[in-house]
Formats: structure tokens, sequence, C-alpha cells
């Protein structure tokens, strides 16, 4: 496969948590979430409790991934920011090397220069935390919990 | 690509159906969608034009069960099938880790199939994958219709490789969940080689 496996460990994800907890507080924003390009939601902090963070995930990174179309065809490498005004919610998305989305939402009580600036460091953060985490999957002898399942294990999950 | 969360304990897969146009690659997802139980699913979106044609995607998050201590979860998703819509179609093939292609059984559509299944193979090679190598089935939908195909005749155009395949009608629901579950085994035992 081109792409290496996407793996999330512990000490990684512990992190990554502090940045974006952190990115809420700092940025005054209402939800922070990190989410990989083909969608899949890595962490969240805030007000997550009334989002549909999966829904979230999956059309952020269909966002993400429209844009780079519409950049490629006007052979620009990528459109790396993304901002959304709406009455009361405003969403601003941001490409973190080119491999994780980052996503504020934020209201009134904060406002753009507040989130861009605070999101430009939170990016730094995180692009060191994903280099150290793609370097530790690819890393040989990693032991996988998928290794040992059986056909039985899977044909069992068909059962019901 | 599937993602394993040693945090949460979870492996998230990427499934994607692909096919002509009006093939039915929604109905599939929407009969998945009212007939699995509330706690297993998220919400169903359909980015759809007004005459509910596809245009971006449909997505659905499904949770199929605990294996070994992690939850699985697959993220399905449909392609838009009309022709013109080929680079949206490729964008959703990004980090897919099984593809279902469903055919339109209808005698007219034959062409339709085979011209879907080349760009299918064309899109996919342009990520960096392989119609061989990525786990894969085939639907033959519509089986319900007067004017159909027969199975052999659409087999032999549609699955040289000979991929698990099933026949089925997405309105009514035969097939659906069989289809779905192939493919499911597939990238799960690929998830393994893989380990």
């Amino acid at each position: 496969m081109v792409n290496p496996q996407m793996v999330m460990y512990e000490e990684e994800f512990n992190q990554i948590q502090l940045v974006v907890d952190r990115l809420v507080r700092e940025a005054n924003a209402k939800v922070v979430f990190i989410v990989d390009k083909n969608g899949q939601l890595i962490a969240a902090s805030g007000e997550v409790d009334n989002i549909d963070t999966t829904s979230l995930a999956s059309l952020t990174a269909g966002n993400i991934a429209a844009t780079g179309g519409i950049a490629k065809l006007l052979r620009e490498n990528e459109f790396s920011t993304q901002f959304h005004e709406g009455e009361n919610a405003n969403i601003h998305i941001q490409l973190v090397g080119n491999r994780v989305i980052l996503v504020v939402i934020f209201d009134s009580k904060s406002s753009l220069g507040l989130v861009r600036l605070r999101v430009r460091k939170a990016s730094d953060e995180l692009n060191r935390i994903f280099e150290s985490l793609l370097s530790k999957v690819q890393e040989p002898g990693g032991d996988s919990p998928f290794a040992e399942i059986t056909d039985e294990d899977i044909d069992n999950l068909f059962n019901d | 690509m599937s993602f394993i969360n040693y945090m949460a304990r979870e492996i998230n897969c990427k499934i994607v159906y692909y096919g002509p146009g009006l093939c039915g690659k929604t109905t599939n997802l929407q009969y998945i969608y009212e007939r699995t139980s509330p706690d297993a699913k998220g919400k169903m979106i359909s980015l759809a034009t007004e005459t509910e044609r596809t245009l971006f995607f449909d997505f659905l998050p499904l949770s199929l069960g605990e294996i070994r201590g992690f939850k699985t979860r697959f993220h399905l998703y449909t392609v838009p099938g009309q022709v013109f819509y080929d680079a949206s179609r490729k964008l959703i093939l990004k980090g897919v880790d099984g593809v279902i292609f469903v055919a339109d059984s209808q005698i007219e559509r034959f062409e339709a199939n085979q011209e879907s299944v080349e760009n299918l193979r064309t899109n996919l090679a342009e990520q960096g994958y392989s119609l061989e190598k990525v786990p894969y089935v085939v639907q033959y939908n519509k089986r319900d219709l007067p004017n159909v195909l027969p199975i052999e005749e659409l087999r032999e155009a549609l699955n040289p490789m000979n991929v698990p395949d099933y026949e089925a009608c997405a309105r009514t629901g035969p097939g659906v969940f069989d289809t779905l579950k192939a493919v499911s085994k597939l990238v799960l035992t690929e998830l393994k080689k893989g380990a």
C-alpha cells in the first residue's frame, strides 16, 4: 500500500489530546478536533457531546479532499487553510503536515485572528507528534493484536 | 488504509460502494441503515442533488462488534455514479480498505457496468492500489427486474478474477448484507495478513 497504516498509541494520543484541550482554552473555541485525511476522527475536545463528530470528521475530510482537487486543477500544491463563516458558528480548517486536519469551531466569543494565531502554534506541535508517531509505526517488530486473530474470530462477528 | 487506535481500542475501516449511475449504491446503504439497530449505526449522510442523485458521497458509520477486545467500526461510502463526477469518485477512494462493485443487472446497463469497472481500476491505480490486491466483491443488483442478463453472462464480463459475488435486490434487501459481510471479512483477513 502507498500509505503506511495509521496507528495511534496511548503515549502520542495523550500528547495530542493535551494540544487540542489547550487549543480549546487558548482560542476560546467551542470544539476542536483532529481528523485524518481519510475521515477518521483522531481526537476531539470541547463541547463534543452536542455534535456528531463522526459525521463531521467524514465531511471535513471530504471537504479537504475536494479542496485539494481544486488546488491540483489550479496547479497549486494544496490550500492548507479554510474558513467558513456562519451566523453563529464559524469553522476553521487547517491541514497539518499534509497528513491530518485540525478543525476549530468557534462563535462570537472568539475571533478569526485569535484562532489563526493559536492554530499556527498548535500545528507545529501536532506536526512533531505525528512525525514521531509515523516513525514509530514504521519501525519493524511492532506487535499487532491482529496477527493472532483467527478466521473463527472474524466469523463470530457476523453470527447474530 | 485502516486506522488502528490502541487508546480507544478501535479498528476503523473504509468500504466504498462503486458502480455506474443508478445501479443502487445509495439504496444499498439505505437498506443497511434501516435494518441496523440504532446502537450499531451513526447518522447516514447523503450529499445529493435535488433529484436525489449522489453529488459527492453517502456516508454511513457502522459498528460490527468486538474482535479480540477491539471495537470494529466500518465506514461505508458510496461514490457518485454518473460519468462526469470522476474527480469526486477519485477522492472517495483515498484510503479505501475494501470495495464493493454494484452492477446493474439490466441488459441496457451492460456497457455502463463495464465502463465503471474499468474506471474503478484506473482510479484505484492512481491512488497506488490495484483491483487485484484490494479486498473486493461484486454484487449483481436488481435481480428482481424482468429485463436482466443471466448471472453467467454478468460474471464473465464483470468478475474475471472470480472474487466473491452475490445476487441482490437492494430495494427489498436480499443480498445486501451478504455482500457487506463478504467484503468486511476480506478486509479483516487482510488486516490479519498485514499484521
